[in-house]
Parts: structure tokens; C-alpha cells; sequence
């Protein structure tokens, strides 16, 4: 697999020099994989959004190298500028930065500041506002007018319209209720079939990036203790424990029934998974 | 994140005698300073208010470091007021040349409105330094008191300056987001003219505006569900009491202002 974003040995201290310095990073060394679905958990402060905000080149590194498609992204201004487009930030709860006077207008800021020519944007805008189920006659209202779950499409809208090949979402589902989740992460579901990009999205929460992501990447104490697939981070059940994540609802279900002797896979997740583990420790499946 | 850098408030939590004083006897002393101040005339009473202010910074044990830093941003200020003072005051000249005059007078004046302006920021600093901004609006609030007499809205104007105070870091956490999350989708505030700079600028304030009537509106019903109606007949959680500390500063402070100011008579 051909890798996409690296950091080599990132290190990041807020406020170096004063009573009041943080080391945030420490001697990261994170992978991102071209097409790859990636998650990146970690509970608050862990250093998790001081991480993805290197990746497209917002914060600079006090020590160390942000590599993307294996260039440093601080070589040249120019550069530091194109990974910006290349790579798309959305933000925890991205809604509160929406500015223009409609929607259409709002979604085309990235694009525009791109220099792009008017049918370009145009069809960019169009096409993203698709992506995220947005009717026609709501590109033409104000993005005030909308409702929470709404504007938050719009302001994803708007960085994937800028057509980035790595796509970071920080918690793209907080706040919202469990159909408003859902739509979210089938948009970005949607987009990333459809498109092949990288999708990288910070998340507390096990369940959900459980269901959704193919790779995990922790990150705990300004260091990434483990990364894998699902089933490989969920075995250090007990490590995540201590870090204060958790495992999913299934996983600890199954890890107390293997303490309490039953000889079963502890490495499920989902619901699907447990029934068909179940049926195979009865010898039915 | 230079923008979380700047220390508004300035506050730094300590507790020494002059933190613990009552935040009006820090009030009223500080106001006798800058009164002081501007009345001494001479070298010797210069000293002795240099004395107090010296001793007060050491006593509170917040660093002539500290003060120094504070000092860089009215640098500027200082050395035109000095310049102006040193070349425009008429008297016996020294030297001249083109438009400018030296003069004996302008050199005594130039160094005294220095030590003045210098030591009036750091009189001030010193209160603000050892006392927390919701100390000071209290303080404020209890020694305009009085006012109320007159309708003078004095608790309203108190709150309204907690709250102000209260929401100073909440903003420069806000605007440092939007700033990152406009920069994410390509926005540029550091390079072009003035007016690409001020344009630059409406994806930031937009959104800072609407959050800021979005957070107020919040506050204001948290505030009446706690039926919140105004200063009358509000109690305290924290009670502001002269100790006997305080009124041995306050009667020390005024006289020293009296004997400033008789000193200056005696042309001292």
C-alpha cells in the first residue's frame, strides 16, 4: 500500500519557553495509507487533534517531518499552501464556521480560494452538496435558516468540495441524534466509495468507529501506544481500559464471558460478529 | 496558537500580603499613587514613591521580570513623550540645531515624565497583577456603592464587566478555531493589501459574531432560570471585609500622599 501522509518523529510543545508548557506530541511516527478508511481514537487531550491538525500543515511541527506523498510539507510555502486543498480538515462541529449568505456561496469558499474557474466550482459545489444530501432549493437558502444536523453537511459540503485525496473529520458525529449519526457517517461512507479518497476520522467513541473503520490508530499521552485493524486494538481490552476508551458493549461482553471460563473469540465487536462467535463455541455455525 | 499566548487578564495567583489585602484598599491605595504622582515634583518625594512601589513589588513577589515584560508594549510611547519633552520645553538652551533645542529644563522635564508614565503603568500593574479580575469588578462595585443613591446603575455596570472579563479567553479560544478551520478551506489572512486583509476578515467575524450573540442569549436564560433579576437585595458568596491590615495600609497611604504633598511645598 502506498503511503499517503507520514509523520516522522513529530514532536509538538504548546507554549515552549513559559510556566505554562505542554508537550502535546511526542515523537509520533503516524501512517496513512492511500484509499484507506483510518480511525483515530483517543480521549480528550490526548494529543488526537494536535496530530490531524499537522497532517494538512495548520500547526508546524517543533520537531520532526509531516510527509505527504512523501514530501515535507513545510519545504516550500507553496507546498505548505496545496497540502491544505490536498488534505481536508473538517472541524468539531464544523456548523459554527459557516459565514456566507447562502449555502451555495458557503460550499464555494474552498473551491474559489482555490482560483478555480466558475464551471469547475460550479460542478464541485453541485456535486458535494450531493454527497451529503442537500437539495437544490437549499443551496439557495441562507445557511442560517437550516437546522444543526443540516448546517453540519454544509460545512462538510465544503471541504469535500474542494476534492481533497485525504479527508480528516473530527468527530463529524458529536451532538447529534442517532439518525442525524447515521446520515453522517453514510455520507462519508458514500463518499469515500465513490471517490477512493482517504478518510480519516477522529472519534471517542468505540461503537461507532467499531462499525466503520478498516484501520485504528490510538492515541494516548502524546504517543500512539497501537494501531491495527479493529480486532487487533480491541484484544489490549484491558490497556484501553486504563486510557479511559473503553472497548465496545460486545467486546466487553466477551472478554467477561472468557473470565469467567467460557472458551470463546474475545476479538468481536459487532452484533454479527457475537452471534456468528456464539454459534461457533456451540459448534452450530 | 499565538493567539491563546497573550495573558489579558494578567492575574497571577499568589498568596502574599498584598494579594490578601481587601481588593478596595487596593483600589483607593493605587488611586492616592497615581494622585501622588502627578502632584511630587521633585527628586526626593520621587524616591520615596519609588520606595513604596519597589517594596510593594517585592512584597507580592511578582518579578521584575514580570514588570519588565509588561512594560515593552508602552516603550514607544515613553520615548516620544520624552523626546517631545526633551526638545519643546522653553528655557536655558544647552544646544541647538535646526529645529531643535536642547535645554536644561527639558532634560529635568523629559526624566521626570518618564519616571512618571513609567511608574504609573507599573503602579497599575501591581494592582492588576495581585488581584483577580472578579476581585476588582467586586471592589469596584462596592466602592461606587454610594452611586446607587443617584441611580447610578453601579451593580449592572459590575456584572456587565465580569462578564466581559469572563468571556475574554472563551473568545481567543473561538476566533483561534474559526481562524484554523477558515484556513483548512484555503483562507489567507497573512498576505495582500490592506483591503484583501480587512476582506480576509468576514470569514472570521461572521462567525464570531453570530457565536458571541449565540453564547449570550445562552447566558441570559441560564441567568434567569436562576432568577436572576438585578443587584437589589443580592447576597454574596464572597464577602469583602477590611482587615485590620487594611486599614493600617489605607491610613499609611493617605499619609504619605499628605506628606508628599506638604513636601512639595517646601520645594523638596
Amino acid at each position: 500500500m502506498h503511503p499517503i501522509l507520514e509523520t516522522r518523529k513529530l514532536c509538538h510543545v504548546y507554549s515552549q519557553g513559559t510556566p505554562f508548557e505542554q508537550t502535546a506530541l511526542h515523537d509520533v511516527d503516524f501512517t496513512a495509507y492511500a484509499g484507506e478508511y483510518l480511525g483515530i481514537i483517543g480521549h480528550t487531550g490526548s494529543g488526537k487533534s494536535t496530530l490531524i491538525q499537522h497532517l494538512n500543515g495548520l500547526l508546524k511541527p517543533t520537531s520532526g517531518q509531516v510527509l505527504f506523498d512523501g514530501t515535507d510539507i513545510w519545504s516550500d510555502p507553496a507546498v505548505t499552501r496545496q497540502t491544505r486543498f490536498q488534505v481536508g480538515l473538517v472541524f468539531q462541529y464544523p456548523e459554527y464556521q459557516l459565514f456566507e449568505e447562502t449555502v451555495y456561496k458557503d460550499i464555494s469558499f474552498g473551491p474559489k480560494n482555490m482560483k478555480l474557474d466558475e464551471g469547475e466550482i460550479d460542478r464541485r459545489v453541485r456535486q458535494a452538496a450531493e454527497f451529503v444530501g442537500l437539495t437544490e432549493a437549499q443551496l439557495a437558502k441562507s445557511p442560517f435558516e437550516l437546522s444543526g444536523g443540516q448546517k453540519r453537511r454544509v460545512a462538510i459540503a465544503g471541504v469535500i468540495a474542494m476534492e481533497p485525496r485525504v479527508l480528516i473529520l473530527d468527530e463529524p458525529t458529536a451532538g447529534l441524534d442517532p439518525v442525524g449519526v447515521d446520515a453522517i457517517l453514510g455520507n462519508i461512507r458514500d463518499y469515500h466509495q465513490a471517490t477512493g479518497a482517504t478518510i480519516i476520522m477522529v472519534s471517542h467513541s468505540m461503537e461507532e468507529v467499531a462499525r466503520t473503520v478498516e484501520r485504528l490508530v490510538v492515541v494516548n499521552d502524546a504517543v500512539i501506544p497501537f494501531s491495527g485493524t479493529p480486532r487487533e486494538v480491541f484484544r489490549h481490552g484491558a490497556e484501553l481500559e486504563t486510557m479511559g476508551l473503553g472497548v465496545p458493549q460486545m467486546t466487553r461482553v466477551f472478554l467477561r464471558l472468557r473470565q469467567l471460563g467460557v472458551d470463546i473469540d474475545p476479538s468481536v465487536y459487532t452484533v454479527e460478529q457475537a452471534r456468528d462467535a456464539i454459534l461457533a463455541a456451540k459448534g452450530v455455525g | 496558537m499565538a493567539l491563546k499566548d497573550i495573558t489579558l487578564g494578567q492575574y497571577f495567583p499568589g498568596n502574599t500580603p498584598i494579594h490578601r489585602l481587601d481588593p478596595r484598599t487596593k483600589i483607593l491605595l493605587t488611586l492616592y499613587y497615581i494622585v501622588a504622582l502627578f502632584t511630587a515634583e521633585f527628586l526626593l518625594t520621587y524616591a520615596l514613591m519609588f520606595l513604596a512601589l519597589a517594596s510593594g513589588i517585592a512584597i507580592s513577589k511578582v518579578g521584575a521580570k514580570t514588570i519588565l515584560r509588561g512594560m515593552k508594549p508602552v516603550v514607544l510611547i515613553v520615548v516620544i513623550t520624552a523626546l517631545l519633552n526633551l526638545f519643546y520645553t522653553p528655557g536655558t538652551p544647552i544646544l541647538s540645531f535646526w529645529i531643535f533645542t536642547l535645554t536644561v529644563e527639558g532634560i529635568w522635564a523629559a526624566f521626570f515624565m518618564t519616571v512618571r508614565i513609567l511608574m504609573l503603568i507599573t503602579g497599575t500593574f501591581l494592582l492588576t497583577y495581585t488581584t483577580s479580575p472578579i476581585l476588582l469588578t467586586d471592589g469596584i462595585e462596592s466602592l461606587l456603592g454610594p452611586l446607587k443613591k443617584v441611580r447610578v446603575p453601579v451593580h449592572e455596570l459590575a456584572m456587565m464587566m465580569s462578564i466581559a472579563l469572563r468571556f475574554i479567553p472563551t473568545l481567543i479560544e473561538e476566533t483561534d478555531k474559526i481562524m484554523s478551520a477558515q484556513k483548512a478551506r484555503g483562507a489567507d489572512f497573512e498576505t495582500g493589501n490592506l483591503f484583501q486583509k480587512a476582506r480576509a476578515l468576514v470569514p472570521l467575524l461572521v462567525p464570531l459574531f453570530i457565536s458571541a450573540f449565540r453564547r449570550a442569549d445562552e447566558l441570559a436564560v441560564a441567568m434567569e432560570c436562576r432568577c436572576y433579576h438585578g443587584g437589589e437585595g443580592r447576597t454574596r458568596m464572597r464577602q469583602l471585609k477590611y482587615t485590620r491590615a487594611d486599614w493600617a495600609v489605607i491610613v499609611l497611604g493617605l499619609l504619605g500622599c499628605i506628606a508628599i504633598t506638604v513636601m512639595g511645598h517646601f520645594g523638596l
